[in-house]
């Protein structure tokens, strides 16, 4: 019975996680390159909320006694796996905004040299 | 022969216009470019209002290595000869500057580092900088395979070739220098040092702050190790 009921609990945890990740792409606040991993998170949880025997073969399979534990691993490693994705995304938009501004940067100082000029061409004419 | 200084600058208003008034005085043909970090100051003001140099504004702080990179870039876009990158803090002399030049118009010389260590006297920093520098000299050394002094050194000179390298390539990193010459010497640039005389600081703070030096120093070893084992740029 208890079992039954956290079967429940963590399908609809699940459930509503997709539901979340769905509702931010539908409304374009999340890229769909970032919301597949996201959608895999949810499906991941689904799986392994519906069919618990697969927790304990991934567990005896790393020879980890306590099954619970490998849901952890797997948590903690999907974790880092997404943060380092997220350290090179942010890596290259600096590179981005460095050439960006450099980019800027430059131009403001043409245009600048540009209006001086034509405005000492108008007042040389007068 | 067309030469540009470019001074990155980043809060000099305190000492900017005398560094400019200098170089402008010397007895050589000198555009002087000041690239301002994303200054909070007067310095854009100030060197806009005396007329000598061109300023690039930077929208927001890139640290000094981005600063650099806009300087090499624009003077490739306007197809300068000579790179000199000058400090804005007073620290470097403009008198020195015809030296550099002189190294670097001997055959075969790309880049010139004004270096303070190769000549005894004139200004010492402090015990845990030397440290860091002499640290530094025998990474870089044992990475290049021949000795360079003073690796940490922002007065330098740079040829067309060296300019349109470093306009694609400059390290992205907060303190580039020790990288910048690892960079260079792995992708086939000679880099030659020549004594120089350098002054203390004469305004505002070093960026690198004591508590700071520590992640500075693991930064740059890190930055210096990738650089080496990755494969020149093309």
């Amino acid at each position: 019975m208890v079992f039954d009921r956290l079967l429940i609990v963590a399908s609809l945890a699940s459930l509503a996680f997709l539901f979340l990740v769905f509702e931010l792409i539908r409304r374009r606040r999340l890229d769909e390159g970032y919301a597949l991993l996201w959608l895999g998170c949810g499906l991941f949880f689904l799986v392994f909320s519906i069919w618990r025997k697969a927790l304990d073969y991934i567990a005896e399979l790393a020879g980890i006694y306590y099954p619970p534990a490998a849901l952890l691993l797997l948590l903690i490693i999907g974790l880092i796996m997404v943060m380092i994705q997220f350290s090179v995304v942010i890596s290259r938009q600096r590179h981005q905004i460095k050439a960006l501004t450099q980019r800027l940067g430059l131009l403001e100082e043409r245009q600048g040299r540009i209006i001086r000029n034509s405005d000492e061409d108008s007042s040389a004419q007068r | 022969m067309r030469c540009l200084v470019v001074i990155p600058a980043y809060n000099e208003a305190d000492t900017i216009v005398a560094v400019i008034e200098s170089l402008a005085v010397v007895a050589l043909e000198l555009d002087i470019l000041v690239v301002s970090d994303g200054s909070s100051d007067e310095t854009v003001n100030l060197v806009r209002a005396g007329g000598r140099a061109v300023v690039i504004d930077l929208a927001c702080n890139l640290g000094i290595g981005g600063a650099v990179q806009a300087g090499f870039i624009y003077a490739l876009q306007h197809n300068y000869d000579t790179v000199i990158k000058f400090d804005g803090d007073g620290q470097h002399l403009a008198e020195e500057v015809a030296g550099l030049l002189e190294v670097l118009s001997e055959d075969g010389v790309d880049v010139v580092v004004g270096s303070r260590f190769l000549v005894s006297g004139g200004f010492r920093s402090t015990f845990t900088r030397r440290l860091g520098i002499r640290l530094l000299e025998i990474v870089n050394s044992f990475f290049l395979g021949r000795r360079l002094r003073d690796n940490t050194s922002g007065f330098r000179a740079y040829n067309r070739r060296a300019i349109k390298f470093l306009a694609e390539n400059y390290p992205a990193i907060d303190y580039p220098e020790p990288e910048e010459v690892v960079l260079l010497v792995r992708n086939g640039f000679n880099i030659v040092e020549t004594a120089v005389a350098m002054a203390p600081r004469q305004g505002g703070r070093s960026s690198i702050s004591p508590g700071r030096s520590f992640h500075y120093m693991a930064k740059v070893l890190l930055a210096i190790f990738m650089t080496q084992i990755r494969p020149p740029v093309k």
